[in-house]
């Protein structure tokens, strides 16, 4: 009994020993070979083919998949890749095995259509998903703004965004707001207020965190843009009325009749350039603005998600 | 079910339940469903989604494995220990003998199920903090895959009554891949003419449809089941079954034992 006890205590260890130096190594042959485990490989590209392997359980293969494509998109995205090949075929295996995962169409396409590194930079390919997701579920709402979306904001596609809110205005029980943005679309397409609807409707209909997030950043950006047009013209006006253009941002702001020195969305004061530029006192909290940077300034990769 | 069939039922469930291979499948199931929850963090938006699918699948998958290695064994092993002789030398006809075993498969997977499902609905309850009213369709698909249950362990009793327990694995399993194709293998038939014609749709209609049983992907949309379709998947299990049992008492009816 006591032999059989010692040779069990020998053996666990030299399990738990064997183990753990397997795992170690494991862990050095990873760092040798570094795409090795993460290598961008679809064995089986045919949707068709997954379906009949999938034995009826489609359902879970597609909740693998989206969550493949999930990770994909955002191990690259999170690396600062330029391309994501495998995104677009690994969100069509998704949908055409379950067509009705819903979560894959509005997701997906915010994945596919921005330009890099934000997204894949494929619109088409995000339109040609949402038109797939609204063929097999006619009744949600969300997926006619998601493609309006799209033809706005990324193909500025102004006429047919204007017709995708349109279709989803008539969809039962679809948010009002949507034939709002349809006529919103046809008479001022491609101005600021447009824009901010369109994101706070984003905002305001998910319930995914990063992605109101992401709608707070871009408001915060269209904010910031629309601020430093604003005070770029008080600039002018000064130089047209002085002859000199302002010194400091207090100078503007008593000679205009601002009230206290303009600040950004996050409270900030703007900067005043001595070549009279409006700038934006930190930039990184601004990742969607288009203005008030520095020349030569390079964003970060990692968006400033938990700012205020 | 007169008694003799009771005490055969009883005893194949206590047999099963004593097999280890049963439990190490069951803590399987629990895992599966732990790792739901895993699943669903690391993804997006689809939570609920994978507890249903993965739990749902899981009680499938594993009630089918648990079904068709417990099946096949049931006769042959009785027959290699010889514990067969002893049963049948007693005032026990041989088709009681194949029907008790039937029910006492059936009775463990059963049971087998409402652990699972337990496991699936707690795991559910994790995820979405509480339950509603569409959850309920999930005892339609659990019931459904009972019905697929009853239909493999009369499969697996059949090729057990006549066959090697690794040949009847291969049928069984085999016609479990089969049926899940059930409505692409009818498709082919009203595709084809003449005497092919005849044959695929004679094979359409023999292997079992596994596929009209599987709704596991609908349920997690919370798609509502017709009724009629719960009442023509009932009847075609229990006949189907039925039939599988008949084959299988006819076949051992006849087998020469010695």
């Amino acid at each position: 009994m006591k032999q059989r006890r010692q040779v069990a205590i020998i053996a666990g260890a030299c399990l738990i020993v064997s183990l753990a130096a397997s795992a170690l190594l494991l862990r050095h042959i990873d760092q040798l070979r570094p795409q090795a485990t993460l290598e961008d490989v679809l064995y089986l590209n045919s949707p068709t083919v997954l379906k009949r392997l999938s034995l009826g359980y489609n359902g879970l293969l597609a909740d693998i998949y989206w969550t493949r494509a999930v990770q994909y998109f955002g191990f690259r995205h999170h690396s600062g890749a330029e391309s994501f090949n495998l995104l677009a075929p690994l969100l069509e295996i998704t949908t055409n095995l379950d067509p009705h995962l819903t979560a894959a169409y509005h997701f997906g396409a915010s994945f596919l259509a921005p330009h890099p590194p934000d997204g894949a930079g494929q619109p088409e390919r995000a339109i040609q998903l949402m038109e797939f997701g609204i063929q097999h579920n006619p009744n949600d709402w969300k997926l006619y703004y998601d493609l309006g979306f799209i033809y706005y904001m990324n193909l500025k596609d102004y006429p047919k965004a204007a017709d995708a809110f349109a279709r989803g205005s008539k969809v039962p029980n679809a948010h009002p707001f949507l034939r709002l943005l349809a006529a919103q679309m046809a008479e001022h397409a491609g101005e600021y207020e447009t824009a901010r609807m369109m994101w706070s409707a984003t905002y305001q209909n998910s319930q995914d965190k990063q992605i109101r997030q992401n709608a707070v950043e871009h408001l915060r950006g269209l904010r910031a843009d629309e601020d430093i047009t604003e005070l770029q013209k008080l600039v002018a006006r000064f130089g047209q009325r002085t002859g000199q253009l302002p010194t400091s941002m207090s100078e503007l702001a008593a000679a205009e009749g601002l009230r206290g020195l303009p600040v950004d969305p996050l409270g900030h004061p703007y900067k005043l350039t001595p070549d009279s530029r409006i700038e934006l006192t930190d930039p990184d909290y601004f990742p969607f603005a288009t203005k008030g940077f520095a020349p030569g300034y390079k964003p970060p990769q990692q968006f400033h998600y938990d700012q205020p | 079910m007169n008694n003799r069939i009771a005490h055969i039922a009883s005893n194949t469930f206590r047999e099963a339940v004593r097999d280890r291979v049963l439990y190490n499948l069951i803590a399987f199931a629990v895992l599966l469903s732990a790792a739901a929850i895993f699943v669903g963090q690391i993804s997006i938006e689809i939570e609920k989604l994978v507890v249903i699918n993965l739990g749902l699948t899981a009680v499938s998958l594993f009630g089918i494995v648990i079904a068709i290695f417990i099946g096949i064994g049931l006769v042959s092993k009785e027959i290699e220990k010889r514990t067969l002789y002893t049963v049948l030398s007693r005032p026990v006809r041989r088709w009681e003998f194949i029907i008790g075993k039937f029910f006492g498969l059936t009775g463990t997977l059963v049971v087998n199920t409402f652990f699972m499902a337990i496991g699936v609905f707690g795991a559910l309850l994790y995820v979405s903090h509480k339950f509603v009213r569409a959850d309920a369709l999930i005892f339609v698909a659990l019931y459904f895959i009972i019905l697929e249950f009853i239909i493999i362990c009369s499969l697996s009793l059949l090729f057990s009554s006549f066959s090697t327990p690794l040949l009847s694995a291969v049928f069984a399993f085999s016609l479990f891949v089969i049926g899940s194709f059930a409505e692409d293998l009818r498709g082919f038939a009203a595709m084809t003419h003449g005497f092919t014609r005849w044959l695929a749709t004679g094979a359409a209609y023999l292997i079992p449809n596994f596929s009209a049983l599987n709704i596991v992907s609908s349920i997690a949309h919370a798609q509502p089941v017709p009724s009629q379709l719960i009442l023509h998947n009932s009847l075609y299990a229990l006949f189907y079954a039925a039939m599988a049992l008949s084959g299988a008492v006819i076949i051992f009816e006849y087998r020469n034992l010695k």
